[in-house]
């Protein structure tokens, strides 16, 4: 474990992305380090939901965060997304330690997220649910939005021909008008996804992705996610409890008890890792 | 029939008609597809440039007269392009079934020694990977899309757009070359190969020339007054004749425009936006059309439902007379009027069939209810009788002369002879040159003077000229006491049951006759929904004790109609059972197609066979299935035999001896 932890290290320098990444069990180079988050705390008043918690996300790889109930992941996730600001400790974006920032601030660096109860306009369609997707990206004045006219339209055509991408590249073109709360929920879960790359994010958090699907759901998302990562190399974050799955996608793994990291590293490591088969099948505490 | 020595005007193949086209209609769209979320069209011209483009670079790539090009994806202007450009060049084009699996693929690519393969995306390319090792001729694979192929070794694998890039790059070295290949094209060269599906044994490949295809398309345009106007969308799979006849030969023809869906899901969204004035579809996709209206009319209000049965019930009864140009009185044109501005024309819109001018459905016997449906909202919706070897047209129905028991009379050109035996034999200008490496079954099939045998049994109607088809020739059989078995005859009367899908009947040799069935998961579905039952699966739902009293009920009121026929009234189902799995293809159960293949059911389901000629009251099965991704699982269940009541007939009077 510690050999293989060194492997992964930085080499401490502060912030920058310096070093030079690793390569994937199948052959992907990934690069320098995207986002650090270092010695996080996480205190709601008495509970402490994350305790003194490092680890780093590469540039272009699939990281996932796993760990039993409670054990803090989601939590973890609020903080990069900005729901949450950590008690303690420091995170680092692209090289520059990041101030306390609300989430619409953290939407517009990058960062886009889905959620594990799914959070959709139901009464909307899945077109226009994708396209607030895209409302980072429009600048235009109430005026001009009201009025349909000059950069508000210009603005609409150009991000509707990113949705569109999008929508063709989940396969959802079917349903491009059915209103979300007809569909069933594996659909929506990838009419989340959807939104969510509408954003173009250079990060990507997943929460849950195939909580609550079945076998083919679960084949088609992983799909979907190893192809987002591939064709956008967008960085991807993911909190997921089926270890199958966890295990075949992500690069590296961050596992989570308690609120404590008990391990980092590739899946097969993590796999092996006596406090990790631990807090799995259950020691006492 | 005497056979013109050149095409008509001098057009002896596809790419001359795309030239032609480019002079005559140049600037008007000839293929539109929707894609994200818009209608993309493109010009006779700016097709044909992309043709050229493609063209010359399959030139660059070495494609050399008389290699095989397979083309594997749904309906797509690029593939179709693909097809020309291979023409163009010499080559001959081979689409297959995008749903076939790998070992099916496998068959046809290494039968027609494909050097070329062109596919859509991905999930086709994977598939020609996982074979490749056998293919010895294979040396290039060109995709349409490249999502997901970024990783993939490229040394044989290469992007269409990039083919197209090098193929611009070299014109002035190439286009001499391409000239010559395209100037060089006979009217008796080959122009399509396209695989049978095969209800017994391997596909075959039917070798088609310039000359069946051209003939065909100019003398079936005519025949309905097809012309630059029409629109058409292009959905069914490029393997099959009929799109090949319809979205090339005739749309190069008449010069008309070709729409392509966004997906297979969206077809019925695509077909109400472009509204096409030419249709095809076989029977079972305006069944299903019919059952998910009727559906949606059971969850309407009170009022919407009465008008809708109002006005269909005045519909089927003056309707298709008024389709027809028949006697139809003041009062009741003045009500189908003010029917078609309430109930038809908005339905019709629904349907996307509100310009429909001429439709077509052929394949299979449609039901005459759901036939005369379509035809009392006032669409021209006409069948027609053939087959890959004739370059689709054998019989089809004249406008004003349509009706749901027939498949009309010889299409212009055709000749028809019934043998002894009742098989129906033709000949035309579009029957096929033969059956690629296949001598045997070509002689077997076609005779020296140019005969077919169609393998189905059918006779005239007196009077009318009209020809119906009974049943395959071949399954035609006789029972154990020498009465006349024709299955077919009874699952097309069971099959236009809503809640029926499938039915497979058995009894040749037999002293009595039995039946698998497949229940339809949507009406029925829908059926247990109203009433409250609840399921948790297909094969519960198809083992559900209500579900098999009602199909006994279907079953015995098919007996009764059975009986009034006095030849056949011995193929009256005694005993049936409803089948815990779907009929599929992927499980080599029905053809890709969806004929049923009875001798593989027969084997596959014996233990059934037997337990329906047993008499025992229940059974006990497992059945290998066939997921969509190659792997295999096991469907254990129980199945209750049911008895149905039979209309008690003399017995067939015994020949004297």
């Amino acid at each position: 474990m510690d050999g293989a932890m060194r492997t992964y290290r930085n080499d401490e320098k502060e912030g920058a992305v310096s070093d030079t990444g690793y390569i994937t069990a199948d052959g992907r180079q990934i690069g320098g380090t995207l986002m650090e988050l270092r010695n996080i705390t996480l205190k709601f008043g008495g509970v402490v939901a994350i305790k003194d918690i490092s680890f780093d996300i590469r540039e272009g790889e699939i990281r996932a965060i796993i760990g039993p109930n409670g054990a803090g992941k989601s939590s973890m996730l609020n903080i990069i997304s900005g729901f949450y600001t950590p008690s303690e400790g420091e995170l680092w974006y692209k090289g520059a330690k990041r101030p306390p920032m609300k989430p619409y601030e953290v939407a517009r660096m990058g960062i886009a997220r889905t959620f594990q109860n799914i959070a959709l306009f139901e009464g909307m369609s899945v077109l226009d649910n994708v396209m607030t997707g895209r409302l980072t990206h429009m600048k235009a004045g109430i005026a001009s939005q009201a009025l349909w006219w000059g950069r508000a339209r210009d603005e609409e055509i150009a991000n509707r021909a990113v949705v569109e991408k999008v929508i063709d590249f989940l396969e959802i073109q079917a349903i491009r008008k059915t209103p979300v709360g007809r569909l069933p929920y594996g659909l929506k879960k990838r009419v989340e996804l959807a939104r969510a790359l509408a954003a173009e994010p250079s990060m990507l958090l997943l929460d849950e992705p195939m909580a609550g699907m079945n076998v083919e759901e679960k084949e088609d998302m992983s799909r979907f996610i190893l192809d987002v990562n591939d064709e956008f190399g967008t960085t991807i974050v993911l909190i997921e409890h089926d270890m199958g799955v966890v295990m075949d996608l992500s690069d590296r793994v961050v596992v989570m008890d308690y609120g404590k990291k008990i391990g980092d590293g590739p899946p097969d490591e993590v796999r092996n890792n006596q406090d990790v088969i631990d807090a799995y099948l259950g020691v006492a505490h | 029939m005497a056979y013109m020595s050149e095409g008509a005007e001098g057009l002896r193949s596809i790419p001359q008609l795309l030239q032609r086209n480019v002079s005559l209609y140049g600037g008007r769209p000839a293929w539109r597809e929707k894609e994200y979320g818009i209608w993309q069209s493109w010009t006779w011209a700016e097709g044909a440039d992309e043709i050229e483009a493609f063209a010359l670079g399959l030139l660059n790539l070495g494609l050399a007269p008389g290699d095989h090009v397979a083309v594997i994806g749904r309906n797509r202007p690029t593939l179709y392009w693909a097809m020309v450009a291979a023409q163009m060049c010499g080559a001959v084009p081979v689409p297959l079934y995008q749903d076939a699996v790998a070992d099916e693929m496998e068959y046809v690519l290494s039968h027609c020694g494909a050097r070329f393969i062109i596919a859509a995306d991905q999930e086709q390319v994977d598939k020609v990977i996982e074979i490749q090792d056998d293919l010895h001729q294979f040396e290039h694979m060109i995709y349409v899309d490249p999502r997901g192929m970024r990783k993939y070794d490229h040394r044989q694998l290469h992007e269409y757009g990039h083919i197209q890039a090098q193929g611009r790059a070299a014109r002035d070295e190439l286009i001499g070359e391409l000239n010559a290949r395209r100037g060089a094209l006979g009217y008796d060269d080959t122009c399509v190969m396209l695989y049978t599906s095969g209800t017994t044994g391997k596909p075959k490949g039917v070798v088609l020339s310039n000359r069946n295809i051209i003939e065909t398309a100019r003398a079936s345009s005519e025949f309905d007054h097809l012309g630059p106007g029409e629109e058409v969308l292009a959905w069914l799979p490029m393997a099959w004749v009929g799109d090949f006849i319809f979205s090339i030969g005739q749309a190069f023809w008449a010069g008309f425009c070709v729409n392509c869906p966004e997906s297979a899901e969206t077809m019925l969204t695509d077909l109400r936006e472009i509204a096409p004035s030419y249709y095809f579809a076989p029977p079972r996709v305006f069944e299903t059309q019919l059952t998910s209206i009727m559906i949606r009319m059971e969850d309407a209000g009170a009022f919407k439902k009465r008008m809708f049965h109002h006005f269909m019930r005045l519909a089927r009864r003056v309707g298709p007379k008024i389709l027809d140009g028949g006697q139809v009185g003041a009062l009741d044109r003045a009500r189908y009027a003010l029917g078609a501005a309430l109930v038809y024309g908005p339905l019709k819109n629904a349907l996307g069939f509100s310009r429909v001018r001429v439709g077509y459905t052929a394949g299979e016997a449609i039901g005459p209810e759901i036939f005369d449906f379509y035809r009392a909202l006032g669409i021209n919706l006409k069948q027609l009788y053939g087959q890959t070897e004739a370059s689709v047209f054998i019989t089809q129905q004249p406008d004003n002369q349509v009706r749901p028991d027939t498949v009309g009379v010889p299409s212009p050109g055709v000749e028809i002879r019934i043998a002894e035996n009742g098989e129906v034999f033709y000949r035309s200008p579009g029957v096929f040159v033969e059956y690629y490496k296949n001598a045997e079954s070509t002689a077997d099939t076609k005779d020296a003077d140019g005969w077919v045998a169609t393998g189905d049994a059918g006779f005239f109607e007196e009077g009318t000229g009209h020809l119906r088809i009974i049943d395959r020739a071949k399954d035609v059989g006789k029972m154990a006491d020498g009465a006349l078995f024709a299955p077919k005859y009874v699952e097309n009367k069971l099959k236009f049951f809503p809640n029926i899908l499938e039915v497979v009947v058995f009894g040749a040799d037999r002293d009595r006759c039995a039946a698998f069935i497949n229940i339809d998961l949507t009406a029925v579905g829908s059926w247990a929904e109203r009433n409250n039952i609840a399921y948790a699966s297909y094969q519960e739902l198809a083992g559900h004790p209500k579900v098999l009293e009602t199909i006994r009920g279907h079953v015995e009121e098919v007996n009764a109609s059975v009986a009034e026929d006095p030849m056949l009234s011995g193929c009256q189902i005694h005993r049936f059972l409803v089948l815990h799995k779907e009929l599929d293809a992927d499980d080599g159960e029905l053809t890709r197609t969806r004929k049923v293949r009875r001798k593989i059911i027969a084997e596959k389901f014996h233990d059934l066979v037997t337990a329906l000629y047993d008499g025992s009251d229940s059974v006990y099965t497992e059945t290998e299935v066939t997921y969509e991704d190659g792997r295999k699982g096991q469907i254990k269940a129980t199945l209750t035999l049911m008895d149905a009541k039979a209309v008690p007939v003399a017995p067939p009077a015994m020949a004297a001896e």
